[in-house]
């Protein structure tokens, strides 16, 4: 049937709480009301991010969106729009929206907005592998099969695509290890345990564009040889799981999964594993340790997951967002993928904004940009007119950025130069009326909760963080506290025996030092100069 | 040729060498090797925590970091691979500190009072602190808190004591294959705990006592039964009747500092003595007459067309562990009751009569090198005469604290016999306390029982030493007769395994729950570890040695038994007092 | 069985459960998983019987349970509140959140109602930093959270 318009209608679990299902409820009976039902099609996407209102309407060929669209304006934007032909001017957030056969990048009031993950993402229904297929989709894998495992993992290599969950370790390399490791039994893994505060990028991913990351995973299947892959997602992505197995289902019913894919002699299936809310989970030998229905704790490395990985078989396991680059990487080639970014670290990265800025919400951009631009020209500025204190990156296990680094391009390897992380591009703004202990024992209880306890720095030593940090904020501090801090912070930063112990006090060790006055007016003062510590203290004490 | 071929191994040799340099000392060790071993072949001592030889690497503690150049973060050495060229730097700055700072947080979560604790100077922990000169703990703050668990009849776990080394995870999963603990909760949360979160006496947990060794620190520990012993030797009423089983004369005198080792029989009836017990008897004369019940049951069982193999049952927490994982070769284990509850039994029928005190006012105590025998002893199955065999069994550990607090120092003792009738025992007797004991005793007696001739050789290698599992094929008289030997219950797994899949028959079978059997058992002197092990095992095989009758069946003793009192091996009565029934417990 | 009555019920519909993963290599999270959606947390006796089906030793099985945050070992509220206490969330004023939660609820962090129908936990980000501060409801996430916002909430489950 041959339908005149489309209303795209975004359906992810922000938006859902925010009205979705009644506005679609409401669209849909005021389409059948007015007549239209054989005219219009509404159908479900995934989120658009870049701090675009939730729920929003697309309506296409119009390429006009609504956002936020609430039920009582539906029925204004159904007469007015879809039965007269006149657009509602003043709900409409852009007249320039992405056309469907543009390719990967739509035009964007955002220059510096560049999409290869986020491709689909809020334009086709996640639901419907037609819609994927007509972007171009699978034929990433239509192209390997008429490859050689160690052709395909060339591209990827050739790429320059290093791991998005935050390590940053080449995904072409850890392929070829998996490839190259004896053994007929391999699997592939898709980390989707998106734990890291402030990042839902592969959430987006994982609901507005599923079959990428299936078809990521058949790629990598077939690359290393593969029969068998598991996507391990968080619980607390309910609709992610259900995206996922939608699209695992139609994969499977269009034989682009199962036995003898497209023809080729290669089977492969998708197998999706749930998290059970454990942040540890997120450190790759943890994960495969839940898959395998123990307690997350990170096992000894090495052997590293590509030599002996989910049941002791070669392994190889990869980020959402790693994954979703794949395809385009295979269509396009490696040339087109190092000439975005920078030539140390090719392609885009999505950042999630979040925190004390005006516009919550994600951007894919090429590496290299500046939190600058992040923060002041994609963010609209910190809330309030405030100004910024810090920046947390890849959430509390990341970097720390200070207003001094503003200027700093984001990529793996400049933060690293500045001793800071680009991790999963989560960035939590935090303004100038936020106390930095207050802050700084935020990050320190989080890791106190998801510490999985099997070794004693992180065991004991956040504990012991977060009650000196909990003393100096009820006015209890003692002289001598921050050298404690300082002690407990290097201890578990070298002798910690996962990345999560190891990085756990990033936060405090940089705020430490970028902020040592405010934490020591706290010690010797009792003084919380943005009043947010309760400091019950004997101020008399101090003579204040 | 020969040359090239020289030339290729060589090579092969190079291959599987890694050169390392060990604060600055070129060292060469086998590339397989983790950084601890390399550090130990070179005589570097490097403190541990939860590493424990025998078990897989764990690396949780921290303790074990040394710096490796090139490397921003420590490695723990117990869990870093050697690689060739790689500088390691073991008592750096930095390595010191850390160190330091890890015990120091451990210790910041644990109680500070060594003097009341019961592994006071035999802790790991306390050890450590002295060894890297803590002098002041930096850092305080919450200690997790648990109930002091006592549900066991054998274990008890005071859980604030614990430093999460997983030690006793891994010992009762690896070498016994119980899996009756595991880690629970997460981070400063953890603790360990037995299945379900039930208390231990709720779990599978087969009570030997492997875990309380394991231990770095006063955690784990036996229930004692020391003041009840007490009570009964200052009651006048009572008659209190004491056994020592086969392995305490090798192990009793560790604690009072003899060499490990060391025989002590005559010392230990001596000192044992002076705490008032009013007759000593020996575990090892109710070995001899399990040996001959054991034996009459085999021999029935081989000639008859019995169920077989015959699996031996002295071991309570074998005993146990078949009941949970087992229960189809409930038929096979032999119906005898361990050597323990057989003299228990004889003291308050047999002895009784003959002393003229009644049963009720006799108080059987023991001392065993075991924790399941506390278990064992309050078995409803084990009450021949009416009361418990036994009453109260003490680990070596109790009755060596009990001898302390008298004032006894068993090395200065003179040498004193055990008493008459129930302490007289024969060679065979005394290799109860190794693995294979048990078989070596029965094959003396059943080769002559069977052939009606003199046996050779009395010694049967094959069964002795440290090997998991044992087989040895006996010529009885043209009849082969195939046996197998295994210590710990991983070991017991894994034979049992291939006789309930038909893949080996035997006819006989000796399970000891404890690796190295008795002298290694959950209620021996702390520490017990392999080279220790084998020190008792040489002490025990020296005992029987000794001893001018090594064969069960010439023991004058049993042999009065029987005529004066139990009649037929295998009666009426024998079967009464001397045998039990098994049932089947949950697998969870 | 604290949980529901009638053991030879319960037990037959976690062999249903035990089936739907018959052909699954290690599924004993999705078992407890599926275990926890029907009765809202794990009993132990059901967790004893698929020790034993599974033939994973139950002392494994109660590690894995209290590992994972989102299994309860104790029975909960019919409606689990799990408050993101994260830092987007946190500078977005998490804390009110709370607050505004305990007051509404009448009970603690880590409680549950008397009615029995909510139990409040603080938990680790939800991953929906774009309208922090937020919460989840069972397995619905709400947003934007205002002191209004979250009566409004709170009334769906009235």
């Amino acid at each position: 049937m041959f339908y005149r318009a489309h209303v795209l209608i975004e359906m992810t679990s922000n938006s859902i709480h925010l009205g979705a299902s009644q506005v679609k409820e409401r669209l849909e009976r005021e389409i059948a009301q007015a007549g239209l039902s054989n005219e219009v099609k509404v159908l479900e996407t995934g989120p658009l991010g870049r701090g675009v209102p939730s729920p929003f309407l697309m309506i296409y060929p119009d390429n006009i969106m609504y956002a936020p669209v609430t039920v009582s304006e539906v029925r204004e934007i159904v007469s007015e729009h879809l039965l007269k032909g006149r657009p509602v001017e003043r709900l409409i957030v852009s007249e320039t929206a992405p056309a469907l056969k543009e390719g990967y990048f739509r035009p964007s009031p955002l220059a510096k907005e560049k999409r290869v993950v986020l491709r689909n993402s809020g334009l086709i229904d996640p639901g419907s592998i037609e819609d994927y297929i007509a972007q171009d989709g699978y034929q990433a894998l239509g192209k390997v099969l008429s490859m050689s495992r160690q052709e395909a993992i060339n591209i990827v290599k050739d790429s320059g695509l290093v791991g998005r969950g935050g390590a940053g370790f080449p995904t072409g390399l850890k392929l070829e290890f998996t490839m190259k490791a004896p053994g007929e039994e391999k699997y592939v893994v898709c980390n989707a345990d998106e734990g890291e505060q402030g990042t839902f990028k592969d959430r987006l991913i994982l609901e507005g564009d599923p079959h990428s990351i299936v078809e990521a995973m058949a790629i990598c299947g077939y690359a290393v040889g593969a029969g068998e892959g598991y996507i391990y997602i968080r619980a607390e992505y309910p609709e992610s799981i259900r995206a996922v197995e939608k699209a695992i289902e139609s994969a499977t019913d269009t034989g682009l999964l199962g036995d003898g894919i497209l023809g080729a002699d290669f089977s492969f299936q998708v197998k999706i594993r749930q998290g059970a809310g454990a942040y540890i989970c997120g450190e790759e030998t943890s994960l495969l340790e839940s898959i395998e229905g123990k307690r997350g704790e990170p096992r000894i490395k090495p052997p590293y997951p590509p030599q002996a990985g989910l049941w002791g078989k070669p392994t190889a396991i990869n980020n959402v967002e790693t994954l979703a680059n794949i395809p385009p990487i295979i269509l396009n080639g490696a040339d087109w993928y190092k000439s975005i970014g920078t030539p140390t670290c090719p392609g885009t990265k999505v950042f999630t904004l979040t925190g004390n800025v005006n516009m919550l919400g994600l951007i894919e951009v090429p590496m290299g940009i500046t939190l600058r631009e992040l923060l002041y020209d994609v963010g609209g500025g910190i809330r309030g007119g405030r100004q910024m204190k810090v920046v947390q990156t890849g959430g509390p296990s990341g970097g720390t950025m200070t207003p001094d680094m503003l200027d700093v391009p984001m990529a793996f390897d400049t933060l690293a130069q500045f001793n800071s992380a680009l991790g999963s591009g989560a960035l939590t703004v935090v303004d100038d009326t936020h106390c930095i202990v207050d802050v700084v024992k935020n990050f320190c209880e989080f890791f106190l909760h998801e510490s999985c306890g099997k070794c004693t720095p992180c065991r004991i030593g956040n504990k012991r963080i977060v009650e000196i940090l909990d003393r100096m904020q009820r006015g209890r501090g003692r002289p001598g506290d921050l050298d404690l801090l300082r002690i407990l912070g290097e201890n578990m930063k070298t002798t910690s025996f996962c990345g999560l112990g190891q990085a756990a006090p990033n936060p405090l060790m940089k705020c430490l030092d970028y902020f040592q006055e405010e934490f020591e007016k706290h010690v010797t003062e009792h003084l919380c100069d943005c009043q947010v510590c309760e400091m019950k203290p004997k101020r008399k004490e101090v003579g204040v | 040729m020969a040359k090239v071929a020289a030339e290729v191994n060589r090579k092969d040799e190079q291959e599987n060498v890694a050169t390392l340099y060990l604060d600055g000392r070129e060292i060469q060790v086998p590339a397989s090797s983790s950084v601890l071993e390399a550090c130990k072949s070179a005589g570097i001592h490097i403190p541990t925590l939860c590493h424990m030889d025998g078990l897989t690497p764990y690396g949780g503690c921290r303790i074990c970091v040394v710096e490796i150049e090139g490397q921003p973060t420590l490695a723990a050495a117990c869990v870093t691979p050697v690689r060739e060229g790689m500088k390691i730097q073991t008592s750096s700055k930095k390595v010191r500190e850390a160190r330091k700072a890890n015990l120091e947080l451990l210790l910041s979560n644990h109680p500070l009072d060594c003097q009341l604790c019961d592994r006071n100077q035999f802790c790991e922990l306390q050890d450590l602190a002295y060894e890297l000169g803590v002098r002041k703990i930096r850092f305080e703050g919450e200690q997790q808190h648990h109930e002091v668990d006592i549900s066991s009849p054998s274990v008890k776990r005071d859980l604030d004591r614990c430093i999460l080394c997983g030690r006793c995870i891994r010992t009762c999963s690896e070498i016994q294959s119980v899996f009756a603990i595991d880690f629970a909760n997460r981070g400063f949360e953890s603790y360990i705990s037995p299945s379900l979160g039930l208390p231990l006496g709720e779990s599978v947990c087969i009570n030997c006592g492997q875990c309380i060794h394991a231990c770095p620190t006063g955690a784990l520990s036996e229930v004692e039964h020391v003041e009840k012993v007490w009570d009964a030797l200052n009651d006048p009423e009572k008659t209190v009747v004491l056994q020592t089983a086969p392995a305490i004369r090798v192990s009793i005198g560790e604690p009072f500092g003899m060499p490990q080792g060391t025989i002590s029989t005559g010392k230990m009836v001596a000192a044992l003595r002076r705490l008032g017990f009013d007759y000593i008897f020996d575990t090892n004369f109710s070995a001899d007459l399990t040996i001959i019940e054991e034996g009459t049951e085999f021999i029935t069982r081989l000639t008859q067309g019995g169920v077989l193999p015959l699996i031996t049952s002295c071991s309570p927490g074998w005993i146990k562990f078949m009941e949970h994982f087992y229960p189809e070769l409930m038929e096979n284990v032999s119906t005898c009751k361990s050597p323990q509850q057989m003299l228990g039994a004889v003291v308050k029928t047999y002895f009784a009569q003959k002393i003229g005190v009644e049963a009720k006012d006799i108080v059987m105590a023991s001392i065993m090198p075991c924790t399941a025998k506390k278990y064992e002893c309050q078995r409803d199955e084990m009450r021949a005469s009416g009361y418990q065999d036994v009453d109260y069994t003490l680990t070596t550990r109790e009755a060596a604290r009990m001898l302390r607090e008298k004032g006894i120092n068993l090395a200065e003792m003179p040498e004193e016999d055990f008493d008459e009738p129930l302490g007289l025992s024969t060679g065979a007797a005394a290799v109860f306390g190794a693995t294979g004991g048990v078989m070596e005793a029965a094959l003396r007696t059943v080769y002559e029982k069977v052939t009606g001739e003199t046996l050779p050789k009395l010694d049967f290698m094959d069964v002795r030493g440290m090997d998991g599992v044992k087989e040895a094929i006996v010529d009885v008289k043209g009849t082969p007769v195939r046996v197998a030997v295994a210590h710990g219950l991983g070991n017991a797994r894994t034979l049992l395994d291939t006789v309930r899949a038909g893949e080996v028959t035997y006819h006989f079978i000796e399970i000891m729950a404890c690796p190295g059997g008795c002298i290694g058992g959950g209620g021996q002197p702390i520490p017990t570890n392999l080279d220790i092990r084998m020190k008792r095992i040489e002490a025990i095989y020296n005992v029987d040695k000794s001893f001018p009758v090594r064969k069960s069946h010439e023991n004058p003793a049993i042999q009065k038994l029987y005529e004066d009192f139990l009649g037929e091996p295998n009666g009426e009565k024998a079967h009464h007092l001397l045998h039990t029934h098994y049932s089947c417990r949950e697998k969870m | 069985m604290e949980a529901v009555k009638g053991e030879n019920l319960v037990f037959s519909e976690v062999d249903e459960i035990l089936e739907k993963y018959q052909n699954e290599r290690t599924p004993l999270l999705a078992v407890l998983q599926d275990v926890s959606r029907k009765w809202g947390y794990l009993p132990r006796d059901v967790m004893g019987y698929v020790a034993k089906k599974l033939d994973v030793p139950s002392a494994q099985v109660w590690g894995a349970a209290t590992f994972y945050s989102f299994f309860e070992t104790e029975p909960v509220g019919q409606y689990m509140v799990r408050v993101c206490k994260s830092a987007p969330c946190h500078v977005l004023g998490a804390v009110n959140v709370l607050g505004t939660l305990q007051r509404e609820l009448g009970i603690q962090v880590g409680d549950t109602s008397r009615d029995g129908k909510f139990t409040l936990q603080a938990t680790s980000c939800l991953g929906v930093c774009g309208v922090a501060p937020a919460m989840m409801v069972n397995d619905i996430t709400y947003g934007n959270l205002t002191e209004e916002r979250i009566r409004e909430v709170l009334a769906l489950y009235e």
